[in-house]
């Protein structure tokens, strides 16, 4: 074995051993800071139109169909929910300052009885501009929802630009949402 | 030493694996949920092992319990009965739920890796073997005289 061959031989698995490190301290910070999820899906329907659908409303309340999404003239936000979700308690705080801030949200009720959907937005305030009720949850499968809560960001000519799952936290409007909505305007 | 043909059933084995169709998965009985055509049935169990629970990620649609794979299997039985072909559920499922939904992911420049990895593996090792037996140092110079009678002095003989 000649020198060079040597010194290969010793410093090749050093070499792998590091970058392997330093590629997984970056995952792992990743992970730490909310930016990957390992469980995580790629929405199948950003770029996309949204789905046709049209949901009844909650209680005495309006429901709304797709072709509302694009009548504000600004970009909205869908966001799925069910008072039997914990996280959906945990984003109520962050949906009711995009409220605050002029965000239109529309909240669809997913798998939810009507009464416990009308104690919970008692309870914790209603963000909504306006709320539909998906029983079934096929309108939450056209989606392509596989949990509570989702939020998908809805430009003005009815294209998904973006889907966030799993509860909106104040970094993630900061972080994620706010760029998109300026790319939008 | 382990006999040579050990490895290679050690080589073969992976791809007879994966010639064997998988065993079936026991779906989930509720006799309420099956079709009533056994046919359209096996039809719909077919394409249910195909498809990932989001949920629960590493079960198929047709072996979860999660309420959202319930939702599918419902899905996959309307379609069926309607008479559409698998592609076409198979289709509707990918445009709401990405390839990831697949637990048969097509081949791509994503997932090239994935299905070359046997091949790569099998010829990185052939690769290595070939090497390893070129290299091989050639065998000594026979002794010339001078050395054998210095051996046969040394070693008393």
């Amino acid at each position: 074995m000649t020198a060079l061959n040597r010194r290969l031989v010793l410093l090749l698995p050093l070499g792998i051993a590091g970058v392997a490190g330093v590629g997984l301290y970056s995952m792992l910070d990743r992970m730490r800071s909310g930016k990957f999820d390992p469980r995580g899906v790629p929405s199948a329907l950003v770029g996309k139109k949204v789905p046709n659908f049209n949901l009844p409303g909650q209680g005495d309340g309006p429901g709304f169909g797709s072709a509302d999404l694009t009548l504000l003239g600004r970009p909205v936000l869908v966001n799925f929910f069910a008072s039997w979700c914990v996280p959906c308690v945990a984003e109520t705080g962050v949906l009711m300052a995009l409220k605050q801030a002029g965000q239109p949200v529309f909240g669809v009720a997913y798998k939810d009885k009507p009464e416990a959907t009308g104690a919970f937005l008692r309870r914790h305030g209603n963000p909504y501009v306006r709320v539909g009720r998906d029983a079934p949850g096929r309108v939450a499968i056209d989606f392509g929802l596989y949990g509570v809560p989702e939020t998908y960001l809805i430009d003005t000519g009815g294209i998904v630009r973006w889907r966030w799952a799993g509860a909106l936290t104040t970094e993630i409007v900061q972080q994620e949402l706010m760029p998109m909505l300026k790319q939008l305007a | 030493m382990i006999p040579r043909w050990t490895l290679l059933l050690l080589f073969a084995t992976p791809w007879f694996a994966m010639a064997l169709p998988a065993t079936p998965a026991f779906a989930v009985s509720n006799p309420a949920e099956m079709l009533p055509d056994p046919a359209q049935e096996a039809r719909a169990e077919a394409i249910g092992r195909q498809l990932r629970c989001m949920v629960c990620q590493n079960e198929s649609v047709e072996e979860s319990e999660a309420d959202l794979a319930r939702d599918f299997r419902r899905i996959i039985r309307d379609h069926v009965r309607a008479g559409e072909t698998d592609q076409q559920i198979m289709d509707w499922m990918v445009a709401r739920y990405g390839d990831f939904i697949r637990l048969r992911p097509p081949f791509s420049a994503l997932t090239f890796l994935l299905w070359g990895a046997p091949a790569l593996a099998a010829g990185i090792g052939a690769g290595a073997v070939i090497l390893g037996r070129r290299r091989r140092p050639e065998p000594p110079e026979p002794l010339s005289d001078a050395e054998r009678q210095r051996l046969a002095k040394l070693s008393g003989s």
